[in-house]
């Protein structure tokens, strides 16, 4: 079993110990005991089917939705276990925000896609939803480029401009850890940037924890790095160190291509 | 790693390779000169320096060219970076090869001098380091690589030793100032030489391990 403390780091925002979880019969994630890092960026990778989508989804209780899962072993956010008897999931996912690989903006207005949540949770009033959606917008690098059209569809917008629409769309109810899922993998360069560029911006605030298929991307914008094989954590420690001399075979084969 | 990019590496090795093997030929023959006071091997030294040149352009080229394409991590990324460390040592080692050959082409013109110091000694234990800091790459060996830091003291110690010797010569035979003096030089690029081939043989400890051991003397010697 690989244990990782994040010495020093920062102080542990996300403390998972002893996962495993199962689809049907099928074990997917194997005693899983990590410490995710408060305002920092991790990046989990490893090949396909290994495990680290299940993982992230875990850390919100997506899994939840699927059929015949189990879960066993703990999650602990804050010292409060999301798998607790107690743990209430509204409440979680307002904590933990999501971003998906394909950007999934609402058929509606660029104001309404924002101030969704917002307005799920309760606040009504026009004025305070503006500054939510306007607070929102700059913090994904939007605002500038979508100020004066706030009311066109968000399918109006470019794929770049609707990934960063969803990401404005996840803090609008200020979560204080943003799980990404691929958020750039159907992007050009350019975009690509922006995204990149503004996970670094929101780590100032933000616990993020990301999935990336794109080694040069984990290795250019997360603090930490986890490697996943087939359910097992193999490796995770501080990305300089991941990327320039990983301690485990498993890991230097993988980031150097000579398998997977 | 993809196959373009074992391609590229194998290429980079082969031609690290060819570099090696034309600054191990041009160290030999530069000591044999001096030894055999034979001007014309000098002179085939410092003509044959300009290969050596180039093919250390060569290998810098390959190594940027496989940094902007492939972006390598890990051990391949330690391996380039190693050797391009190491493609600038052999090529200083390359120059004061030539340096050598410079100052044996002016001693074989000069009457033979006689000092009581065994040139030959320190000639063979730089000569070791330098074959055997490459074959600590081509083998990835950190023990032999270990060994060879920790030799470069004793050839610091010779080149000392022969500094006294040269300075009581002079004293004794004021004639032979200039040739001792080349002589000194002689010492002194020996003893830089070995510098070089301990500088290799702390890279290929990291390529190898990951681990800079460089300004880390206890380090080395404790593991030789």
């Amino acid at each position: 079993m690989v244990t990782w403390k994040n010495n020093g780091l920062s102080e542990t925002k996300i403390h998972v110990s002893n996962l495993d979880f199962y689809y049907g019969i099928t074990q997917a994630l194997f005693d899983i005991t990590m410490d995710i890092p408060s305002q920092r960026v991790t990046a989990l990778i490893g090949p396909s089917g290994c495990g680290k989508s299940t993982f992230l989804r875990a850390l919100n209780r997506m899994n939840d939705i699927i059929d015949g899962t189990r879960i066993t072993g703990h999650v602990l956010i804050d010292d409060e276990d999301i798998y607790g008897s107690s743990a209430d999931v509204v409440r979680l996912r307002k904590r933990v925000g999501m971003v998906f690989q394909k950007s999934n903006p609402f058929p509606k207005s660029l104001f309404d896609n924002v101030a969704y949540g917002p307005r799920t949770h309760g606040i009504k009033n026009h004025k305070q939803l503006s500054e939510i959606v306007e607070r929102s917008l700059r913090r994904a690098a939007l605002w500038d480029e979508v100020k004066d059209r706030l009311s066109v569809s968000a399918m109006d917008l470019s794929g770049g401009q609707q990934q960063r629409l969803c990401i404005a769309r996840a803090l609008a109810i200020e979560p204080e850890i943003l799980l990404m899922d691929e958020p750039a993998s159907a992007l050009d360069p350019k975009a690509t940037a922006k995204i990149e560029d503004l996970i670094d911006q929101l780590s100032d605030d933000y616990t993020i924890v990301i999935v990336t298929h794109n080694m040069q991307q984990a290795a250019r914008v997360s603090d930490v790095t986890a490697f996943f094989y087939e359910g097992h954590l193999i490796e995770m420690g501080q990305t300089e160190q991941i990327f320039t001399k990983p301690q485990q075979k498993g890991t230097e084969d993988y980031i150097t291509g000579r398998f997977g | 790693m993809t196959v373009h990019m074992q391609k590229e590496i194998e290429n980079l090795k082969s031609k690290l390779l060819t570099l090696c093997a034309a600054v191990e030929k041009s160290l030999c023959l530069a000591v044999q000169s001096v030894r055999e006071r034979d001007a014309a091997l000098a002179k085939s030294v410092i003509d044959d320096d300009v290969h050596i040149d180039q093919t250390e352009i060569d290998v810098e080229e390959e190594c940027l060219k496989i940094l902007a394409l492939h972006q390598p991590v890990a051990i391949d990324l330690r391996f380039i970076v190693t050797a391009l460390k190491i493609n600038n040592d052999l090529e200083r080692i390359g120059d004061l090869a030539v340096n050598i050959a410079e100052r044996s082409e002016f001693l074989a013109g000069q009457e033979p001098i006689s000092v009581p110091f065994d040139f030959d000694a320190m000639a063979e234990k730089t000569q070791w380091m330098v074959t055997e800091s490459l074959d600590s790459l081509v083998d990835m060996d950190c023990k032999r690589a270990h060994q060879v830091c920790a030799a470069d003291d004793e050839v610091d110690a010779l080149n000392r030793k022969m500094y006294k010797q040269v300075e009581a010569t002079i004293v004794a035979h004021p004639r032979w100032t200039r040739g001792l003096l080349h002589l000194l030089s002689v010492s002194r690029h020996l003893e830089r030489i070995a510098d070089h081939a301990t500088n290799i043989a702390e890279d290929v400890i990291y390529m190898v391990e990951g681990r800079i051991v460089r300004h880390k003397a206890e380090d080395y010697k404790s593991q030789s």
